[in-house]
């Protein structure tokens, strides 16, 4: 793609593009959080009783303890009682069988966000779960994912309809007591996307679950899990955007992927929440945690994330690599302009024998931006031949941008091979003369260059993401030169 | 079409252009000599407009503009062009990209409609032969890992594509080889038209052979101490710098 192509001017100049509110009625629940509000979730939502059950424990596990403070991010403490745990456009109590039973106004803003939901259903070759505040709003092409065996849907609707299943694999990735924020998760989530693709299955399309945070004041907790059966394959992607609000908005996810023998999971994630302003007003914090587990042999999981919006981003997602041969991989951009801060990176936990893992991280930061990553690479005792690699970069505009790079690493097996790169740099006066020089403006070299150090990554992007994730960080970079 | 006049320039507080003139026409070739230090890159990035010199006094006229006004994106627009004595990698940009969002910079600051990718690709293979240069480059990021030869040959292939009214080349023919010299000549002589002019900075007499210039000029810690004919630099040559400063 050109960097000259029209839109790019336009989209510089704007300021973040998706930050406009949906009217739409909505049964919410006033602020505040104790047993009474979790039971009600979960009978506003119909579940079983496994489900209430472990949401409680999850509770009385989150009351006992401290947010984490280890993170290398700055801000107040959060008041819990002031957070609405369950927002939920009205006519959607039930949950629309198809489109047509969906609000127009939720529609519309889908298709504001470039995402129109009906266009997907007939033309792109992607199914959609739309996640609109705490509730899935619509699910496309779930009759052709259906043929294939595939089941694409809300988790809610999961838990109503395939309960066993989903009661067999919640929680084994991320336990509730696994930290902080996947406690609170665990005890107020209120939707998410679950899929299960059966043995031997190719997932046929491209899933992809798209957030939408709309009402004020209303944390998200969703809640998505991934189960892929002996050699099937699926790659799903996930995009976020919320409104413009002056206050601090919580967003704290848990994701769980299962990969069995010689599966292989493809998550990608395009993370644009609302940054907050310029002066670091407002924004989304989002702290979430993703995990997947090569439960077999062979089996496969990569992360790949583009990390540009949020105030902070809190996030590590990790492989667990238990089958003998598995594969974890684990590649990110991560963008703070302004006043935003970035803490993150990955585990990659080798377990099993000749295991193999791949890090590649690059981290830009402007403005003030701060963006940390953080890394964990483990070689258990019986992690005989694991290998990983792992390579950090980090570019800086302009002199007020910090980047720190925390990577840890623990060896416990002789055999084990790790391997460590990492650079700093900055984007040059001398790069950016070079581009002027040759008739480049300013903004459009910084893109340029910008585009040119975070290739690797939006290659493991699906195809049709990359396009729109080197469009995101043009509009990320706004107002970072001159 | 360009005129100096008492240019000076200053990095870091040092003076280091102490008054410059210098009157280029349309169709002519000029060319630069001096002993190193003595200010050449400095004249053509104060040209160019690098951010970090900051002229103290003097002007300069370009095709009727006040050049020093302007940022360095409207002077390439305006259709000057500086070949690099030392040209920057940007790791992850082809030299694909770069060529065509450059060459649609300018065609779009000039009006004209910018070209896809296809009609790029035609526009840019026959100067790939031109320079000799093998069309795998086009796919490696620019200047990354490009050999010293291979870097001048890449800034002439830049020159070729964005075809400027007035280039300037900063020592383009120091450590070639003498198929890559050729085709450094090739590439000024074909540039040589009446309505366009070159400005080259060098140290040798083998670029001179084969690409005749109009002036030679002699700049010396800050100035240019002599003008004149090819035949100024062969006595250079013969005699070296001491020559003209004793007589200075
Ligand atoms: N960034 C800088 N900071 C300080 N001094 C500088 C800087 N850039 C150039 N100079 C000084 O300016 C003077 C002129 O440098 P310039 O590069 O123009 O010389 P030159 O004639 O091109 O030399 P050469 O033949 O070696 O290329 C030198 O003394 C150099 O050290
Ligand atoms: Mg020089």
């Amino acid at each position: 793609m050109s960097v000259n192509s029209p839109s790019l001017t336009q989209l510089i100049t704007s300021d973040y593009p998706h930050g406009f509110v949906t009217d739409v009625e909505e049964n919410t629940f006033p602020p505040g959080l104790n047993e009474e509000v979790i039971r009600k979730i979960s009978s506003e939502k119909e579940e079983p009783l496994f489900m209430l059950e472990w949401r409680l424990a999850a509770y009385r596990y989150w009351v006992t303890c401290e947010t984490p403070q280890w993170a290398n991010v700055q801000f107040p403490p959060i008041d819990y009682q002031s957070i609405i745990y369950y927002s939920a456009p009205k006519m959607l109590k039930k949950g629309p069988k198809n489109l047509q039973e969906v609000d127009p106004e939720i529609l519309k803003t889908y298709q504001k966000l470039g995402i129109s939901l009906q266009e997907q259903e007939k033309l792109s070759g992607v199914a959609v779960d739309a996640v609109f505040d705490s509730v899935s709003v619509a699910t496309t092409f779930k009759e052709k994912l259906a043929e294939a065996g595939v089941i694409f849907c809300s988790f809610s609707e999961a838990l109503k309809r395939y309960p066993e299943l989903v009661q067999k694999y919640f929680g084994t990735v991320v336990p509730y007591r696994d930290n902080f924020f996947a406690a609170l998760n665990s005890a107020v989530f209120s939707d998410g996307s679950f899929c299960y693709v059966p043995k031997g299955v190719r997932c046929p399309m491209e899933l992809s679950t798209y957030f939408r945070i709309n009402a004020a004041n209303t944390g998200q907790f969703e809640r998505t899990l991934i189960v892929a059966e002996e050699g099937s394959t699926v790659s799903y992607l996930e995009g976020c955007t919320a409104p413009i609000r002056d206050t601090n908005q919580l967003h704290a996810a848990v994701v769980e992927l299962v990969a069995l023998d010689n599966a292989e999971i493809k998550y990608s994630t395009v993370q644009n929440w609302y940054p907050g302003d310029k002066n670091g007003k407002g924004g989304i914090y989002n702290f979430v945690t993703k995990r997947g587990m090569c439960k077999g042999r062979n089996a496969k999981i990569s992360w790949t994330q583009i990390e540009t919006g949020s105030a902070i981003t809190w996030k590590y997602p990790s492989v667990v690599l238990r089958g003998d041969h598995s594969i974890g991989e684990f590649y990110s951009v991560a963008l703070t302009n302004h006043h935003q801060q970035a803490d993150t990176g990955t585990k990659m936990i080798h377990l099993g024998k000749n295991t193999r893992s791949v890090i590649l991280s690059k981290g830009l930061s402007a403005g003030q931006g701060k963006n940390t990553y953080r890394g964990l690479v483990k070689m258990a005792p019986g992690a005989s031949f694991g290998r990983n690699y792992t390579r950090c970069d980090s570019l800086l505009l302009g002199s007020r941008a910090k980047a720190y790079t925390y990577p840890s690493i623990e060896v416990k097996n002789k055999t084990a091979c790790v391997e460590h790169e990492a650079s700093t740099s900055k984007i040059g006066d001398e790069q950016l003369f070079y581009c002027r020089a040759r008739g480049i403006g300013e903004e459009a070299a910084v893109s340029m260059i910008v585009n040119g150090f975070c290739k690797d990554i939006f290659r493991k992007l699906p195809m049709e993401f990359a396009v729109e994730a080197q469009k995101l960080m043009e509009v990320s970079l706004e107002g970072c030169v001159g | 079409m360009l005129t100096i006049q008492n240019l000076q320039s200053s990095i870091q507080g040092i003076e280091i252009l102490k008054g410059i003139d210098l009157t280029v026409k349309p169709g002519e070739v000029h060319v630069i000599m001096g002993p190193n230090g003595s200010g050449k890159s400095t004249l053509a990035q104060t040209l160019a407009g690098r951010e970090d010199i900051l002229v103290t006094n003097g002007s300069v006229q370009f095709l009727g503009q006040n050049l020093l006004a302007l940022s360095p994106e409207a002077r390439a627009q305006a259709g000057l062009f500086l070949a690099f004595q030392y040209p920057v990698e940007i790791p992850g940009v082809s030299t694909l990209l770069f060529l065509k969002t450059a060459l649609n910079s300018l065609r779009k600051a000039r009006g004209e409609p910018e070209l896809d990718a296809l009609e790029f690709l035609n526009n840019i293979q026959e100067k790939v032969r031109q320079v000799k240069m093998d069309e795998r480059f086009l796919q490696r990021s620019l200047n990354e890992g490009f050999s010293g030869g291979e870097k001048k040959r890449s800034e002439i292939l830049q020159m070729l594509v964005l075809d400027p009214k007035f280039a300037i080349l900063d020592e383009t023919d120091s450590g070639l080889d003498i198929d890559a010299l050729k085709v450094v000549a090739e590439g000024v002589n074909s540039l040589r038209k009446p309505d366009r002019a070159i400005l080259v900075v060098t140290h040798y007499l083998r670029l001179l052979e084969v690409m005749v210039p109009d002036i030679v000029h002699i700049l010396w810690d800050g100035r240019i101490i002599k003008s004149g004919d090819k035949t100024l630099a062969r006595e250079l040559e013969q005699r070296g710098y001491e020559w003209l400063t004793e007589k200075a």
